[in-house]
């Protein structure tokens, strides 16, 4: 047993950390966030050029045909540097579902398009009952046309086409399609956007069965969780070093143990959301009889972490992580947004439940995703 | 990163597997309201079959009769014990804790005087490092001992021994120059618990029980042979013990919760909750969904620290979030279970309606121990806020 990172798993890691350090740096993501951009067209095809948009896709759609830990790590650092804009609901979220449930036909015309970095893409799921189990989604498909409301959209003003679930089935909507329009829902998060998404009678590609969406919603997940753990990683680096600089009753706060211990417990929550990821991306890998219960972990476990973590490093900003011009916000907005995305600890505790109390086969074809 | 186990890995848990299966004892469960005396004997009895079988000492050398396990046998070692629910081994300290410091820094002679009979449990070992004022700073201990011709002369109290109202030989930290700054004049010495001036005291605790003793020096006399390292170097020698703390057994523990969860599970399902059963009431379950999670966590954490270590040879800074991890839980487990099993949780062994025989009433208790033991969690939280966090010393 070896749950370590072999050799080009290091390399990937330690080259996305250069690349996004270099191409994405702080002020970047501030600029972004404050224009209200909501990504930066020349970083995308950056990170096309990188093999980033197409890590965990097939060779023969122009992707990388790596596996979920190496997009995992990828995410790792993306929530590091704050990437702001449509990578994850591009890649992991609507890219993975296309990939699990389309047509050859279909992934050559959509899911290379998303590999050579031309095209952006995003999942609408959520509806106004904010339940993410798809038995509760009203949204109708009659006849490949829908009709209805999606909510909480993640970038889909930017979207080439946007991949829909509904109760019969997953649908793929072109963006210039009539009978859609796309409106901001302004939030927390200033570094990704959601929308609300109307259908109005709107032409819609059959993409495949809803059953088939779990598999890739838990690597979605493990994704997004990859994603907070860097950001945590992130926060973390930011409140020590400012508790080793600040100074106030003539030395360091991070000498006074008060501090010490909440930076203390910010690593050790960083750290076990980490395992946690690492965990259920090789368990998804390797379609390890845990890999549903495994991701509902991390996810649970990160989500309660990230929120823990943002708060301890206000706390010892003090006034400073208060203030608009410090960093932290930003990561503390994201870490609010992704805590609910994909369900929230509470939502993923009722999922653990269902799999070891209830035994509940998983991800095999029941939509297990279900709250009830 | 591949989690399967090697073939190599499979061969050897196959071997202990089939070991165990043939000789762990199946009434240790039953023995819990027998006198200490005579669970400890039952356990000395136990050590001594797998000393036998080639199963004690599983992480020491070859030379030192040991197997020269690498690290993942010991954990699987201390994994397939717990699956087995094998009883604990009689020995426990000098196994895991006073024989490694004996084979990292002691000499060849007390080598071979000490350690086989550590293995067979022939004989029992304590440690004495705590004081009545020196918990958490243990550097500031006061035991002295004095050099008087070829004897050290050793006057002072000892409490927290674990073992030490059983044991023949204590690893003993004491004050061998008081001049020195607080962590530079201490040393180690293996002394003699029948020696005349050592009087032991058991330690009553929390749970009614005594594993712990208080052990008084009144002009003890010691040979210098029974220095391990350097005099005035005693500190080295004391670390290198407490890292042991923190090494492979971990991975026994998880097995342990990962059962105590499993059972609680169980449980559930026969209580009631508000007109349906427990395991069907949405806030137990939450309850029982966050206990089972941070158990997998546990796990999860220990693999990437094992596999630091038998990677590069040192803990990564993950090991040290474990203590913490794991004793935390397991108190969180236990109140857990305490809201579960409703007033049967409080219930001894000694009453009919008791359930699994009291322990979880004990366990609720025992618990308590959990973040004071092997380093409180304020002591594990310094630690990483200084050695890994690199922030400055609070004191």
């Amino acid at each position: 047993m070896q749950f370590g990172l072999n050799e080009s798993q290091k390399i990937l890691k330690e080259n996305a950390r250069q690349f996004f350090a270099g191409e994405c740096p702080m002020t970047h993501v501030r600029q972004l966030a404050e224009s209200k951009q909501p990504y930066d067209p020349s970083l995308w095809s950056k990170m096309a050029a990188q093999g980033y948009t197409g890590i965990i896709f097939p060779e023969k759609y122009d992707g990388l045909g790596l596996g979920t830990v190496e997009l995992i790590l990828l995410m790792e650092e993306a929530g590091r540097a704050l990437l702001p804009g449509p990578f994850w609901s591009t890649v992991a979220l609507a890219g993975a579902v296309i990939d699990a449930i389309a047509s050859d036909a279909q992934k050559t015309r959509y899911l290379a398009r998303i590999c050579r970095g031309e095209a952006r893409s995003t999942l609408a799921l959520l509806e106004a009952t904010a339940s993410w189990d798809l038995a509760d989604a009203k949204l109708v498909a009659t006849n490949g046309r829908l009709t209805g409301e999606k909510l909480f959209v993640l970038d889909a003003d930017v979207a080439d086409f946007v991949v829909v679930a509904t109760q019969s089935g997953v649908f793929l909507v072109e963006a210039q399609a009539p009978g859609l329009s796309i409106t901001p829902m302004p939030a927390l998060d200033l570094t990704r956007n959601f929308h609300a998404v109307q259908f109005h009678n709107t032409p819609a590609e059959k993409l495949g069965d809803e059953a088939n969406l779990v598999h890739a919603l838990d690597v979605a997940t493990a994704a997004l969780v990859a994603e907070m753990v860097g950001g945590m990683q992130r926060v973390l680096d930011l409140t020590v070093d400012y508790a080793k600089m600040r100074k106030q009753f003539g030395k360091p706060i991070g000498t006074f143990q008060a501090v010490q211990h909440q930076c203390a417990d910010m690593y050790l929550e960083t750290e076990s959301s980490r395992s946690a990821a690492y965990y259920a991306a090789w368990a998804l890998a390797h379609d390890a009889p845990d890999a549903a219960t495994a991701t509902s972990i991390a996810k649970m476990y990160a989500s309660d972490a990230c929120r823990a973590v943002g708060n301890h490093a206000i706390q010892v900003h003090g006034g400073n992580g208060f203030a608009w011009e410090n960093d932290l916000h930003l990561y503390y907005r994201r870490a609010k947004a992704s805590e609910t995305m994909l369900g929230d600890a509470t939502f993923h505790r009722e999922r653990i439940a269902r799999l070891v109390i209830d035994c509940v086969p998983s991800a095999a074809g029941s939509n297990d995703r279900s709250s009830r | 990163m591949d989690l399967n186990l090697t073939s190599e890995e499979m061969q050897f848990r196959g071997e202990l597997r089939s070991w165990l299966t043939a000789n762990v004892p199946a009434d240790w469960a039953e023995r819990r309201e027998d006198s200490l005396e005579s669970r400890f004997e039952y356990l000395r009895a136990w050590q001594r079959k797998l000393y036998e079988g080639g199963w004690a000492g599983v992480s020491w050398p070859k030379q030192y009769g040991g197997r020269g396990a690498n690290l993942m046998q010991q954990v699987i070692f201390w994994q397939e014990m717990a699956l087995a629910t094998a009883p604990p081994m009689a020995n426990t300290l000098g196994l895991g804790l006073i024989g490694p410091t004996i084979i990292a820094f002691g000499t060849e002679s007390q080598k071979t005087r000490y350690l086989a009979k550590i293995l067979s449990a022939e004989e029992i070992w304590c440690q004495g490092f705590s004081e009545p004022n020196a918990g958490s700073d243990l550097a500031s201990l006061q035991t002295e001992a004095r050099l008087d011709g070829n004897f050290y002369v050793v006057n002072g109290q000892k409490t927290w021994n674990s073992y030490g109202w059983i044991a023949d030989w204590c690893e003993l930290v004491v004050r061998t120059d008081p001049n020195l700054p607080k962590h530079k004049g201490l040393t180690v010495l293996l002394v003699d618990m029948r020696s005349p001036g050592i009087s032991v005291r058991p330690l009553r605790q929390i749970t009614g029980e005594s594993e712990f003793a208080e052990v008084s020096f009144r002009d003890v006399r010691v040979p210098v042979e029974n220095v391990v390292g350097s005099v005035n170097q005693g500190w080295d020698v004391a670390i290198g013990t407490l890292m042991h703390e923190r090494g492979t057994f971990g991975a026994g523990l998880q097995i342990t919760f990962r059962r105590n969860m499993e059972r609680l599970i169980e449980l559930a399902g026969q209580l009631r909750r508000n007109g349906k059963s427990a395991a069907e009431d949405p806030l137990i379950r939450q309850k029982l969904a966050q206990c089972y999670a941070e158990i997998e966590v546990m796990r999860w954490n220990q693999m990437r620290a094992f596999s630091r270590i038998s990677a590069t040879g040192v803990p990564g800074p993950e090991g040290s979030i474990q203590k913490i991890f794991w004793s935390e839980l397991n108190q969180r487990l236990q109140q857990v279970a305490q809201e579960l099993l409703g007033p049967f949780g409080q219930l001894a062994g000694s009453s009919e309606h008791s359930v699994d025989k009291g322990t979880w009433a004990y366990g609720y208790l025992r618990s308590r121990g959990n973040t004071i033991e092997a380093g409180t969690s304020e002591i594990q939280r310094n630690i990483i806020g200084h050695f890994v966090l690199g922030l400055p010393r609070s004191y």
